[in-house]
C-alpha cells in the first residue's frame, strides 16, 4: 500500500512574467470552492507577479486584524486558500468577509515586504557544477556567480517539500538544464539551478539540478518559532561568501548567535 | 503507563489531529487517516479529542504495558487482544504492569485504528502537533513509525481513569465504513476543465482503489475521466484534505493525510468528511462510486459527527458515575453525573 516514491527532485513551472496569453483579475477575482472547510481566492490563470502580490496583502489582511474567524491561509502563485471551521463560520459568510476585506485593501498604498540575504559560498565542493552553467552559458564562473547574485528574486510561495521556496526573476542567461543523472543526495542548503529556476534545497534530498553553492542558513528548521526562514512574498537576495566566511557562519548558526538580515523594503 | 513495542506492525505512527497552521510553509497536515475514530477514541477515555494515538494499519503491533493506565482500540476490527483475550474496538479496559497487546488480524470491516490510552501518546509537541509525518521526519516518535524497543510514555490521565474500565460504545453510535452508499464529492475547485462528458464517467462508472494507495492519496483504477483541451497541468495551488485530483492520465486520487501542500494538478472537487472516514478504511480492491454532495450535506456531515461526540462524551459521564462505584479523590477536571435529591447534575470540573 504505497504510491510509487516520487522523485523529490522538484519539477517546477518557471515563472513568466508579461506573457501576453495571461489572463489576470485583480479586480474581480474568483472564489473556488474548494470542500466545506476551505475556499481558494485566485487572481489570476498563470504566474503573474502582480497577482502575487494581490495574493501576499489579502493573506496580511486577513492573518492580522482580520476580523473573519480562520484556521489558517495558504498563499500560492496566483491564489489563496483559506480554510475555516464550517461549524463556526459559513462558507457564504467567509467570502463576504473576504470581499470586504479585498474592497478594503483596494483604497489603500502599496505595502512593504521583506527581503532576505542568503549568503552562498559558490563553487568548488559547495557548487561541483557552476563550470557546467558557465560552459552553458559562455561566461566565466565569476560572472555566473556576479549574474546570480546580481538580481532580487521573488518568493511566490513555499511548497514541494517544508520550506523549499519558489523563486522567480533569475537572470535567465544563467538558466542551465538538469543534469542527466540527478544525484542521490544533496545537502541542504545547496544552491542551484535547474532551467530559468533557482533554489536552494532546505532539506538533504536527491535531486537533479545544477548546483552552483551552498548556503550555511538552515531553511528549515522544525523546532523553531519560525520553523522556515524564507516566507511566501520575500525577496531573495543572495550574498556570495569566502570559505572561510561560510564556517564562521556556520559557527554563529550552531552556537545560536546567528541573526539572518531581513529588511523591510518599500514596494 | 510507558508501552512498550515489541513488535511493530504494518505501520504504527503516532498521530493527531494533524499540524495545522504551517501549510504555509510547505508543512504538510498530516495526522490521523480516520479523524472520527481518533476522536471517540479519546472522549470514550476523557481525553481532549486531539490528544495522540498510535495508528495501527491492517496488521497491528506487539506491545507490552509498563505500569496500568486505560485504553481502547478505535476503529476497524484489526483483532485487538490483550493477553490472548479478544476485546475488539470500541471496548475500553485497564492495562495492568506486563499486560500484552496484540492484534489477530483484520476482520474485514477495515483497515486501520487507534490505539488511544487515557493521557495520550506524550510524545514532543513540533509546531503544534504530535503527528508524525514521516517523508520529512517531523513530529511523532522521532519522526518515523514505530520500532521494536521504542517505549512510548503516556501522558496524565483524567482523574476518574479507573472508573471509566469497561466503557463500551453502543453498537449503533459506532461508525459503518462500507456502507452500501457511493462516496460523496464536493464538486469545485478546477471542475471547469473537464468535459460533461468526464464528469459524467466519474460520477456513473466504478472504481477500484490501487494497492499504490498511502497516507498520502488513495489511487483509483478505472475509466479514465477526460479533460477539456487545456488539459491536467494547472500551476500549483492547495490541496485540500479529501482533494479528488485527476492528472493527465484521467484516472482519480484522493488526496489524504500526508498530502502535499500544494500541487500542479486539476482538482474536480472535495471528499466530503465522512466519504474521507469510509475512504480510508477501504482495501486495495474494493469496488467504490462517486456521487455529488451538496455544500450542506457536506456541513451537516460534520455537524452530526460533532452531536455524536457530545453524546458519547455524557454516555461516559453516565459511566463513571455509575452506581456501586464510589469515589474519594478530588475530581478536578472530569465530568460525571452527580445524584443530589433525585435531580440529576451534569458536572463539568476544572482546575482555577
Amino acid at each position: 500500500m504505497r504510491l510509487q516514491e516520487r522523485s523529490l527532485v522538484p519539477s517546477l513551472q518557471a515563472p513568466v512574467e508579461g506573457v501576453v496569453s495571461v489572463s489576470v483579475y485583480l479586480k474581480e477575482p474568483r472564489f473556488l470552492k474548494a470542500g466545506e472547510s476551505c475556499v481558494v481566492i485566485e487572481f489570476a490563470d498563470e504566474i503573474n507577479r502582480a497577482a502575487n502580490d494581490a495574493v501576499m496583502n489579502l493573506r496580511h489582511s486577513l492573518e492580522n486584524g482580520g476580523k473573519l474567524q480562520i484556521i489558517e491561509c495558504l498563499p500560492t502563485y496566483r491564489s489563496l486558500a483559506v480554510y475555516f471551521d464550517p461549524l463556526k463560520v459559513s462558507c457564504d459568510n467567509v467570502i463576504e468577509g473576504i470581499k470586504r476585506e479585498l474592497d478594503h485593501l483596494s483604497g489603500q498604498d502599496g505595502h512593504t515586504h521583506k527581503e532576505i540575504s542568503i549568503p552562498v559560498c559558490y563553487g568548488g565542493e559547495y557548487g561541483p557544477d557552476i563550470k557546467n552553467v558557465a560552459e552553458h552559458a559562455g561566461i566565466t564562473e565569476e560572472e555566473v556567480i556576479r549574474r546570480h547574485s546580481a538580481r532580487v528574486c521573488h518568493c511566490y510561495m513555499i511548497g514541494f517539500v517544508p520550506g523549499f521556496a519558489y523563486l522567480g526573476g533569475m537572470d535567465e542567461s544563467i538558466a542551465t538544464p538538469r543534469l542527466a543523472n540527478p544525484r542521490t543526495v544533496i545537502k541542504g542548503g545547496s544552491v542551484g539551478i535547474a532551467g530559468k529556476q533557482t533554489g536552494i534545497y532546505p532539506i538533504d534530498s536527491p535531486g537533479g539540478w545544477q548546483l552552483i553553492g551552498r548556503t550555511p542558513l538552515r531553511l528549515f528548521t522544525p523546532e523553531a518559532e519560525r520553523p522556515t526562514l524564507i516566507d511566501a512574498g520575500y525577496g531573495v537576495r543572495f550574498v556570495p561568501v569566502s570559505g572561510d566566511e561560510y564556517k564562521d557562519i556556520e559557527s554563529l548558526i550552531s552556537a545560536g548567535t546567528y541573526k539572518p538580515v531581513i529588511t523591510e523594503v518599500k514596494c | 503507563m510507558e508501552l512498550e513495542v515489541i513488535k511493530p506492525g504494518m505501520l504504527t505512527s503516532v498521530q493527531d489531529l494533524g499540524r495545522w497552521g504551517f501549510q504555509a510553509s510547505g508543512v504538510p497536515v498530516a495526522g490521523a487517516m480516520d479523524l472520527p475514530a481518533l476522536r471517540i477514541g479519546n472522549v470514550m477515555l476523557g481525553n481532549p479529542e486531539g490528544a495522540a494515538a498510535l495508528e495501527v494499519t491492517l496488521l497491528g503491533p506487539e506491545i507490552s504495558a509498563i505500569g496500568s493506565g486505560l485504553v481502547v482500540f478505535a476503529g476497524a476490527e484489526l483483532g485487538f487482544t490483550v493477553n490472548g483475550r479478544h476485546v475488539g474496538s470500541w471496548n475500553s479496559l485497564l492495562l495492568n504492569d506486563g499486560d500484552i497487546i496484540s492484534f489477530s488480524g483484520p476482520e474485514g470491516n477495515g483497515c486501520r485504528g487507534y490505539l488511544c490510552a487515557a493521557g495520550g501518546m506524550d510524545v514532543p509537541v513540533v509546531m503544534g502537533s504530535r503527528s508524525t509525518y514521516m517523508r520529512a521526519k517531523i513530529g511523532g516518535y522521532q519522526g518515523r513509525s514505530l520500532r521494536t524497543g521504542d517505549v512510548l510514555k503516556i501522558g496524565e490521565p483524567d482523574l476518574l481513569w479507573k472508573r471509566t474500565d469497561g466503557f463500551t460504545l453502543p453498537e449503533d453510535m459506532r461508525p459503518d465504513y462500507f456502507p452500501d452508499k457511493p462516496l460523496l464529492i464536493l464538486a469545485g475547485l478546477q471542475e471547469d476543465a473537464f468535459t460533461d462528458d468526464g464528469i459524467r464517467t466519474l460520477f456513473e462508472s466504478e472504481y477500484t482503489i490501487s494497492s499504490e494507495s498511502d497516507r498520502m492519496g488513495c489511487r483509483f483504477e478505472g475509466l479514465q475521466v477526460q479533460h477539456k483541451e487545456a488539459g491536467a497541468d494547472i500551476v500549483s495551488d492547495a490541496i485540500p484534505l479529501g482533494a479528488v485530483q485527476i492528472p493527465g492520465h484521467g484516472k482519480p486520487i484522493a488526496m489524504l493525510a500526508d498530502r502535499q501542500t500544494t500541487g500542479g494538478y486539476t482538482k474536480i472537487g472535495v471528499l466530503t468528511p465522512a466519504s474521507i472516514q469510509k475512504l480510508v478504511q477501504r482495501m486495495p480492491g474494493m469496488k467504490v462510486r462517486f456521487a455529488e454532495a451538496s455544500m450542506s450535506e457536506a456541513v451537516e456531515e460534520l455537524a452530526a459527527e460533532k452531536d455524536r461526540l457530545e453524546k458519547i462524551k455524557r454516555l461516559r459521564a453516565s459511566w463513571v458515575s455509575r452506581a456501586g462505584c464510589t469515589y474519594s479523590a478530588r475530581p478536578l477536571s472530569s465530568h460525571f453525573i452527580m445524584t443530589v435529591n433525585g435531580e440529576k447534575y451534569d458536572v463539568k470540573c476544572e482546575e482555577l
